[in-house]
């Protein structure tokens, strides 16, 4: 007769300030052990489709429930482990009445101790340092399978295979402090040890698992050091959330080239939104949509501009924000009322998913709130479009002058420019 | 009224298929998930007819109104019934739109905003007067007031039909704009003003003459209280043509939720959402008194061999008999009493008599405001083998549970009060 499961909770929580590896025989993801254990392993199909090119036309394309269903089942039975720090569906959840719907989480656990600062906040690229936290030293109880390209026209999955030590193997594993219910980590190549930093493969990566699962609700994210990712272990995170972000219902604005794109991918700018940031979309392969983001997030990287990137709509659409939040907070220049919600503006909160650790915050969240803070993390108009030229360059892409046809959503301007006027001196940023 | 010059530039799909290379849409008919097609078509044809008896068709036809009625409760949410009066106004054909998502309407220059309140709307089972940009079968586009209610049965207070009425609004000109809309649409801030005198709408200048690239590129268009009367009291109407027809079946409809069972029925998306899970599972409900079931899925009902009816608001202990363990029904008592979960096995008892062993899971299920809305209980036959995909019964269970989690949470964080619209 089965009876209740309680396992102590596994120490590899990497919010401690020092997490040792307790040495080998602890079955982590460090070369001494992962090439030598089964994991299970999907591999998903070649992409034979574009990005826009989904054949799937509903309302709600039907997600991939096999993914859909593995991650939830996997994630489920480390929570009836015990393995997670503390239980997010207890958390109370709520969408602020407003225009753009901002999603507020009151969350008191997640930040129970003060987060080390680990990393300068000034350099996007940092190299690796395996003293630091980083993924080789989490134990596999974490990991719920393998995520790799299968070159086959269908996808398949393997409740156990083989390691191996020929292919560098990605994993995906549990955030153990998560924000949702199913918040994983998606973790290219892991035994390589990349620092947060992306590469066209990596990106293709994330791209490609937010096609196989297929659901408008299933995101990714990458926050860039300095755009407050917490280990510098080339990471993407992933969640399900059935309801529409509000940085996926602002209107848009077509950015004009001259010429043609070869990539087939269309450039926007976001309107009517505290952060400003571009959308990419389309591209004739998902692999073109996937290599201009990733050239275009490197071009940041290298520009030492942080970042923070939110793939949605099933892979089809793509945001790039890039901020300055972190060094605003280093200059004394953000508002005290601000930093006293101690919320720290990563690709979720930026997209309009906030977690507040106080009650008074959570009970008296408002868009207004929401907006002031967010307003902070964006670039000024100036820097933007600054940004906005080191992109262009970076894939090859000159701005035009002209209209273009009506193929952008229009978004509600009457509403957006009442917004706007109320919102226009606390909009303000300080550049 | 304004003259629209028209473009031929074929059909709204193929305009949408030049721009964004979408492969063609399959019939709905040929969706895998349903199987056979017949099966699929025969489930539109008679989503009207078998609640509100053959004569439906004539009555609803003899409403002169533009509308659609639609069934969420098959797969894709199509259009069950066209009025004759939206068939002349979009240029369609009966068979073009029945069995279609109400999306072909759509077009590149329709708001996402729109769409997704819309959405929003049919999630939460509520009402939506919305302005909207459509486009007829001839590609070309136009404004209309689109006025969704829902239709509930009054047995179990699930949405049965949507109804969807649209009116078109006409571009006014700047003379006969009166006071009571004079909202003037302009990018610069400084030009907002209720006055009709500085009427300034930045997109639509002096020409009475509008194109579609006029149309599209207007932002928004607002309906006059003219045309929210006129939406108003065409779902009026159609509500109570159907509600008076469902009296005919026995499965009367009504436009507010209700329900005579007692039991809170659960939200169109959340059954939706759980009708997926291919698990055999029931929720129960912790705060009505002796915990009773207030959703069994077909799975369950097979296993069991019970119907429906026999089981909601029931306790699941009518599964239990001469031969379930006592010891074990104490511990899923103090399990439910610890808000834990817990895995047991005890013997239970179908219908008809027999016996088998159940693998039984017990989870409690967190709403948005993270309390406890139910416990979910996945039964599991011992003596089922493992599916095709290699995957352990108790896998299998575990992914119901999750994928129960998720829905529960997701379907309960809607904002209060809804936004104001159109």
């Amino acid at each position: 007769m089965l009876t209740i499961k309680r396992v102590p909770t596994v120490l590899s929580n990497y919010q401690e300030e020092d997490a040792e590896p307790l040495g080998c025989g602890r079955n982590c993801l460090g070369n001494c052990c992962l090439p030598v254990s089964k994991l299970p392993l999907y591999a998903f199909k070649r992409d034979s489709t574009s990005a826009s090119g989904s054949s799937s036309n509903s309302e709600d394309p039907s997600p991939n429930f096999f993914l859909q269903s593995l991650v939830l089942r996997e994630w489920e039975d480390r929570m009836s482990q015990g393995l997670f720090r503390y239980d997010v569906t207890a958390c109370e959840t709520k969408v602020i009445p407003g225009e753009l719907g901002f999603i507020a989480q009151l969350n008191e656990g997640r930040h129970l101790k003060k987060r080390p600062t680990e990393f300068r906040v000034d350099r996007v690229l940092q190299p690796f340092d395996s003293n630091k936290f980083n993924f080789t030293k989490v134990g596999q109880e974490e990991v719920l399978f393998r995520f790799e390209a299968g070159g086959d026209t269908r996808s398949h999955f393997f409740e156990s295979a083989p390691v191996g030590a020929t292919e560098p193997p990605n994993v995906v594993a549990i955030n153990v402090s998560p924000i949702e219910y199913g918040h994983v980590l998606l973790i290219p190549r892991v035994l390589e040890c990349l620092p947060q930093r992306n590469d066209h493969e990596s990106f293709l990566l994330a791209l490609n698992m937010a096609a196989e699962a297929g659901s408008p609700y299933f995101r990714l994210g990458y926050n860039s050091l300095g755009a407050f990712a917490t280990i510098n272990h080339l990471h993407f995170q992933a969640y399900y959330l059935a309801m529409p972000f509000p940085v996926e219902k602002a209107p848009t604005r077509r950015i004009p080239i001259k010429g043609r794109s070869e990539s087939g991918v269309k450039v926007s700018e976001l309107l009517n939104y505290p952060v400003r940031g571009l959308v990419f979309k389309g591209g004739n392969t998902l692999k073109d949509l996937s290599d201009v983001v990733a050239s275009s997030c490197i071009s940041l990287e290298e520009n030492n501009i942080p970042f923070n990137v939110l793939i949605s709509d099933s892979g089809r659409r793509i945001f790039l924000f890039p901020q300055c939040y972190a060094e605003k907070q280093a200059l004394g220049q953000v508002s005290q009322e601000l930093l006293d919600t101690q919320v720290n503006p990563a690709v979720w909160e930026i997209s309009g998913h906030m977690v507040l650790k106080r009650k008074k915050d959570f009970e008296e969240a408002s868009e207004a709130y929401a907006w002031r803070l967010l307003s902070e993390v964006s670039l000024s108009e100036e820097r933007f479009r600054k940004v906005k030229a080191y992109i262009f360059d970076a894939i090859s892409l000159v701005e035009s002058e002209e209209e273009i046809d009506a193929n952008e959503n229009k978004g509600t301007l009457l509403q957006a420019s009442l917004l706007a006027t109320h919102f226009d001196e606390r909009c303000r940023v300080l550049q | 009224m304004v003259a629209v010059r028209l473009r031929p530039i074929g059909t709204v799909d193929d305009r949408i298929r030049r721009r964004t290379k979408i492969a063609p849409p399959r019939p709905p008919a040929a969706t895998v998930e349903e199987g056979m097609g017949s099966f699929h078509e025969r489930m539109i044809d008679e989503s009207l007819t078998s609640r509100y008896s053959d004569w439906i068709v004539e009555a609803l036809d003899e409403l002169p109104d533009n509308f659609l009625i639609t069934d969420p409760g098959i797969s894709g949410h199509p259009i069950v019934f066209a009025s004759r009066g939206f068939l002349a106004m979009s240029g369609y054909a009966r068979e073009e739109v029945v069995g279609r998502n109400g999306r072909i309407f759509q077009g590149p220059a329709t708001e996402r905003r729109s769409v997704m309140e819309i959405r929003e709307a049919i999630r939460e089972e509520r009402t939506l007067q919305i302005s909207l940009l459509n486009y007829r079968k001839d590609g070309t586009p136009h404004w209309i007031l689109f006025h969704l209610c829902p239709v509930f049965g009054m047995e179990d207070g699930r949405v049965i039909h949507f109804v969807a009425v649209q009116v078109p609004i006409p571009r006014r000109s700047r003379c006969a704009r009166s006071g009571a809309n004079g909202m003037v649409y302009g990018a610069c801030r400084n030009e907002v003003r209720l006055d009709d005198d500085y009427a300034c709408n930045l997109a639509v200048d002096s020409v009475i003459d509008m194109d579609n690239k006029a149309l599209e590129a207007e932002e928004s268009r607002k309906a006059s209280v003219w045309e929210k009367e006129k939406a108003s009291n065409a779902a009026n109407s159609i509500l109570s043509t159907l509600t008076h027809y469902s009296k005919l079946t026995g499965r009367v409809v009504c436009t507010k939720r209700c329900s005579s069972a007692g039991i809170a029925p659960l939200s169109s998306s959340l059954n939706i959402s759980l009708g997926r899970i291919k698990q055999s599972f029931v929720l129960t409900d912790p705060h009505l008194p002796d915990m009773p079931i207030v959703y069994a899925n077909d799975e369950f009902l097979s296993l069991t061999g019970y119907s429906r009816h026999e089981v909601l608001g029931r306790n699941c202990r009518f599964l239990n008999g001469p031969g379930t363990d006592a010891g074990v029904l104490h511990q899923i008592k103090d399990c439910i009493l610890a808000e834990q979960a817990c895995s047991v096995r005890l013997l239970n008892y179908r219908k008809d008599g027999s016996s088998f062993w159940n693998r039984l899971h017990i989870s409690p299920v967190r709403n948005a405001s993270g309390k406890i809305a139910f416990y979910v209980g996945v039964q599991m036959d011992e003596n089922s083998k493992c599916d095709e995909h290699g995957l352990s019964p108790e896998m299998r269970q575990l992914g119901a549970v999750g994928q129960v989690k998720v829905a529960v949470r997701s379907f309960s964080s809607r904002a209060g009060p809804s936004r104001p619209s159109s």
